[in-house]
């Protein structure tokens, strides 16, 4: 058991091509959860315009995006553009797949964020002078950003785990070389370690989220 | 042909689409029954682990941190790939069908077990004490008294985290699951043509879009002021 799914050997012949992959998931997850962050701020305080007729495109923009799976997106993206003479690549499939995808999810957080700092806060603020984006920026935003931290990290897990997508488009993320390893080497280890990876570069954060979580439900029973 | 015509043509190629109709309607009743089946094992299982967590074993609660916390952490892709190219080097070959629906109701588990339990807790302890000194046992607190409440709390958050698990059924294309986009891929590549693709993406807003709806509408209305 231990020779086939934790084999020592293999590991060591493994480790620089795993090691690689961990590597471009990180700087994916640095380049994808700023992009779905800025995709996200932008929906929300596009969101904060009261106005019916900004509200419910945006609306219905964010619910198209949390309906469709990311992976059809990315095939789409990837598979289906080129059909119209448009070919991405795979870095910019992901970077537009989650863009769209985890801008929706960062956006709703945000949007939730913004509805909960009491309208004084914006009213004060610009009764004393100051500009509408401003207001936002220095006043309303902070507040939002506290009130729903919980889920923004939830959601940034969310996205790294995502980031094993990649995969599919042929990225060399940590997945994508396990999967590598394992074809040259006929054992499934790289993909155990590969997981366990994953698993200790994410625990921190889970542990995290499951004490925020839970004092945020107690807090309203 | 301008170049409207050919946009046209290129992903909403109505030949095309009436030829692979009944495949990714095909596809579709897979999903569906890959969707109900993660459903039901992934809650029923997360709310007898929070049920057994709630018991109060020590060394039983720290497994059940742990294995919430494992899943909760690993990509589904990686569980999913895992399972169906990895186990069968000790003989264990599950199906491509099989190795998704374990997949995501693992993570489903893991997921719902953590807000079932969340909601367990969220109950003031008075309510226990009232109902234990009033001659309720411990298992009619808990199904009389504690889970009603609880699980009010938790239908938002779960159905969220239920649609948005759910939707990973798409994954088992890359394991060979004949679902929606399964079928529109290979439609696609046999036709040459993405309009099979532009149709799976219909199939999927057709499943997923009334359940994201839902899940807004259970958000706002069950909202808690705080």
């Amino acid at each position: 058991m231990l020779q086939t799914f934790f084999n020592l050997e293999i590991i060591e012949a493994a480790w620089p091509i795993i090691l690689a992959g961990l590597g471009n998931t990180v700087l994916l997850s640095l380049v994808v959860v700023p992009l779905g962050l800025l995709g996200g701020l932008g929906l929300a305080m596009l969101a904060s315009v009261r106005k019916p007729w900004v509200r419910w495109p945006l609306m219905a923009w964010v619910d198209f995006f949390r309906a469709f799976p990311p992976l059809v997106l990315l095939i789409f993206l990837y598979a289906g553009l080129p059909f119209a003479g448009l070919e991405l690549g795979g870095f910019a499939c992901v970077c537009v797949a989650f863009f769209l995808n985890t801008g929706a999810y960062y956006g709703e957080i945000l949007r939730a964020g913004i509805d909960s700092v009491p309208a004084g806060q914006t009213e004060a603020a610009r009764s004393t002078g100051v500009g509408r984006l401003q207001t936002m920026l220095y006043v309303v935003l902070p507040q939002a950003v506290r009130n729903v931290l919980p889920d923004l990290l939830s959601n940034t897990l969310e996205v790294v785990k995502l980031t094993s997508l990649g995969s599919v488009v042929a990225m060399p993320e940590l997945l994508f070389q396990a999967r590598q390893a394992q074809s040259l080497t006929y054992n499934p280890t790289p993909i155990v370690l590969a997981a366990v990876i994953y698993f200790l570069m994410l625990w921190p954060l889970v542990r995290l989220l499951s004490r925020l979580e839970n004092r945020a439900l107690a807090g309203r029973g | 042909m301008s170049n409207w015509d050919r946009f046209v043509e290129t992903f909403f190629n109505a030949k095309v689409m009436a030829k692979y109709l009944p495949d990714i309607a095909y596809g579709m009743l897979v999903t569906v029954e890959l969707a109900a089946l993660v459903i039901v094992a992934g809650l029923a299982s997360g709310l007898a682990l929070a049920l057994l967590r709630s018991l109060g074993f020590r060394p039983v609660n720290l497994l059940i941190v742990f294995v919430v916390d494992l899943f909760r952490a690993l990509p589904p892709l990686v569980i999913i790939v895992f399972i169906y190219f990895g186990l069968p080097a000790v003989d264990v070959a599950p199906s491509g069908f099989v190795s998704t629906w374990l997949s995501l109701a693992l993570v489903l588990t893991a997921f719902s077990e953590e807000i079932f339990w969340a909601g367990i807790t969220s109950i003031a302890k008075g309510q226990w004490e009232a109902a234990r000194s009033t001659g309720l046992s411990y298992g009619q607190t808990l199904m009389n008294v504690v889970l009603p409440q609880a699980l009010r709390l938790t239908i938002p958050p779960l159905t969220n985290r239920t649609i948005a698990i759910t939707k990973g059924t798409a994954l088992g294309t890359v394991v060979a699951v004949s679902e929606i986009l399964g079928m529109a891929s290979s439609a696609m590549s046999n036709s040459y043509n993405p309009s099979p693709l532009t149709l799976g993406a219909g199939a999927y807003l057709i499943l997923f879009l009334p359940m994201v709806i839902l899940g807004r509408w259970l958000e706002t209305k069950m909202a808690w002021k705080r």
